[in-house]
């Protein structure tokens, strides 16, 4: 699966999408297929607010249970409902449908500390 | 030619519901000899339940048959190794049962007047002497009933002691090696959780530690040996770099297997700490409880510990509740009483040498299997152990094979699987803890099916991925048990 150039991607292996002041939030290809078959997700209500590089959810495969860091901070203003009853299609499609959640985030927010999709697909090249 | 430990039965065994059929009962009463009472009418209506849908009827001899061919298909350490990384599954004594049925430890109650109560409280107040010196701390709690639940009443510990100095203070550190209870306790106490990243020997790295602690920090809550099976050798050095803070050092006691009678926590500067009495003290451990997690403190955390606190007076013991500064009770009474006089029974018939021993023997075992299995699967720590040891399925995942597969293997040939994917800084880890419980002959069997293993990826991996073949079960759907799951019959 390829990494949108659109996106920029965390260490922690969280996508960042921001278009007019909307943050799309979701985990990389490489998080749901490290993570295995993911059985459940844990995400905060609409009108929670989020912290940069605080958790704000969980992502449950049979392996594990991992946190989910922001990458960006503001309030949250839609959660994707869908993954409580259909958790797979974060294996599915994780860079689309399976989105998990959206912020408004402040204005003149700088995604420039974050990576790339090429600088992206070099980190998790070197992770192993 | 697989060599086994034990031979499965393989006959499957349907449902006590499905083995009802109506009218069938597993009692005779005599008929009623005095007038009958309509029950509603006496009680009222709302008192009196229907009869219970689906309730299975079946005669006396199928109960007893259904449940015992059930007991059977456990897998027990009574029945063979159970290399459960992390959770030291060791043999329980019998001598720890005999002294546990003693009349009247058995049968004593909590409501007993302390003047009846003299031998039980004096088996508390022995085994709290007797952990205090095997930890090197000042003062014991045997409340808890469990490691989580001592993780939780430690952390409420370093809270209600920074409070009384005026600020309970906001972060616990926690390695990246932790249980994963670790953060989870803390998150409980109120505290918000910092990792804290392993240098490529597996151990804190001391020098990111020291940028992370500062004024909001309240404790740093270690596992050691950690869960690499590395004992963190800085840490007498990471003890002086929270004190110097003001902050505290917890350390996770799940481990305390390998430290046993050869290293005493109090003596590298932990504060306070949690034992599992069903891990490390040979009390059954499995099977939901009950278990035991005592908390050992230094002395500037005994005035917070909960109540009541044993107490010797002239000529008899006593409860005190008098202890203002007290976190409160975290169990009803006591603790989980029984695990207490086996952990007793079993720390006094082994005295000192012999606890040592079982510590020297347990960490022998685990170095004993790295290097019999080190050419055969990936050590990405590739360092002397200690009570554990953890490969990775690296050079197996190039077969397509995982952890997993080779766990589910690893029940064909008779043995309980090792820890799996477990813990996460390894890549696909298998952990694996022997104990001092095996023989070098069960370790060589051991050795044998994973060396065998091994070679099945090499030869024929669809029998991995497939496996296991001999169980009555096949191989079950984790994935859609979790995401679907079926909790009721009908």
């Amino acid at each position: 699966m390829s990494y949108p150039e659109t996106y920029r991607y965390t260490k922690e292996h969280e996508w960042v999408h921001l278009e007019n002041g909307i943050a799309t939030v979701g985990i990389t290809d490489h998080a749901q297929s490290e993570l295995g078959d993911i059985v459940y997700v844990d995400l905060p209500k609409p009108g929670a607010t989020v912290q940069t590089g605080q958790s704000f959810g969980s992502v449950e495969s049979v392996k594990a249970v991992s946190d989910i860091y922001a990458p960006v901070a503001g309030e949250v203003i839609a959660a994707n409902d869908d993954l409580a009853t259909a958790p797979e299609k974060l294996n599915e499609d994780p860079h689309g449908a399976a989105w998990l959640i959206r912020v408004k985030v402040a204005d003149g927010t700088d995604l420039g500390n974050l990576m790339n999709a090429a600088d992206y697909e070099s980190y998790i090249g070197a992770e192993h | 030619m697989i060599r086994k430990v034990r031979q499965h039965l393989s006959q499957n065994e349907s449902l006590i519901f499905e083995r009802s059929s109506p009218g069938k009962i597993g009692y005779q009463l005599p008929d009623l000899d005095v007038p009958a009472v309509d029950a509603a009418a006496a009680l009222g209506a709302a008192s009196v339940r229907a009869e219970i849908e689906g309730f299975p009827e079946v005669s006396e001899v199928e109960v007893i048959r259904h449940f015992t061919r059930l007991s059977t298909w456990n897998y027990a350490i009574d029945l063979g190794m159970y290399p459960l990384g992390s959770c030291t599954m060791k043999y329980n004594p019998r001598i720890n049962e005999a002294v546990a049925r003693i009349e009247g430890l058995a049968w004593a109650h909590p409501y007993q007047p302390e003047s009846l109560s003299q031998g039980a409280m004096e088996v508390i107040g022995r085994l709290e002497a007797a952990l205090c010196e095997i930890t090197g701390l000042d003062a014991v709690t045997l409340q808890p009933a469990a490691g989580a639940h001592g993780e939780l009443t430690g952390i409420l510990l370093v809270r209600a002691a920074l409070e009384a100095r005026g600020n309970p203070r906001k972060k616990i550190l926690v390695p990246d090696s932790a249980h994963g209870t670790n953060p989870a306790t803390a998150g409980i106490a109120g505290y918000s959780v910092q990792n804290v990243a392993s240098n490529d020997q597996g151990m804190i790295d001391i020098e990111h530690l020291a940028g992370l602690v500062d004024d909001d920090v309240a404790a740093l809550m270690v596992t050691n040996p950690n869960t690499l099976g590395v004992f963190e050798s800085n840490i007498a050095q990471a003890a002086e770099i929270l004190h110097s803070k003001g902050a505290m050092i917890y350390m996770d006691g799940a481990n305390m297997n390998a430290l046993v009678g050869v290293a005493r926590p109090g003596d590298f500067g932990v504060d306070v700490m949690h034992i599992n009495l069903h891990k490390t003290f040979s009390t059954p451990h499995g099977g939901g409880g009950p278990g035991g997690g005592p908390v050992a403190v230094a002395k500037h955390l005994e005035p917070y510990l909960p109540v009541p606190r044993l107490k010797r007076m002239k000529d008899a013991l006593a409860w005190d509740f008098d202890r203002p500064g007290s976190i409160g009770k975290v169990k009803a009474f006591y603790g989980n009483f029984g695990v207490m006089v086996r952990a007793l029974a079993y720390i006094l018939a082994h005295g000192g040498p012999g606890l040592r021993n079982a510590t020297v023997d347990a960490v022998l075992n685990a170095n004993y299997i790295r290097h019999k299995l080190r050419d055969f699967f990936d050590l990405p720590y590739d360092r002397p152990n200690m009570h554990e040891v953890v490969f990775s399925d690296d050079r197996q995942a190039a077969k397509g094979v995982r952890t997993g597969d080779i766990a589910k293997r690893l029940i064909d040939y008779g043995f309980h699987p090792y820890t799996v994917s477990f813990p996460l800084i390894v890549h696909g880890a298998l952990m694996i803890e022997p104990t001092e419980t095996e023989s070098k002959d069960e370790l060589d069997l051991f050795i044998d099916a994973m060396i065998s293993i091994a070679k099945e990826v090499d030869e024929q991996p669809e029998t991995l991925k497939n496996a296991p073949h001999m169980t009555r079960t096949r191989r079950v759907d984790e994935v859609t048990a979790a995401r679907k799951p079926i909790l009721r019959w009908k």
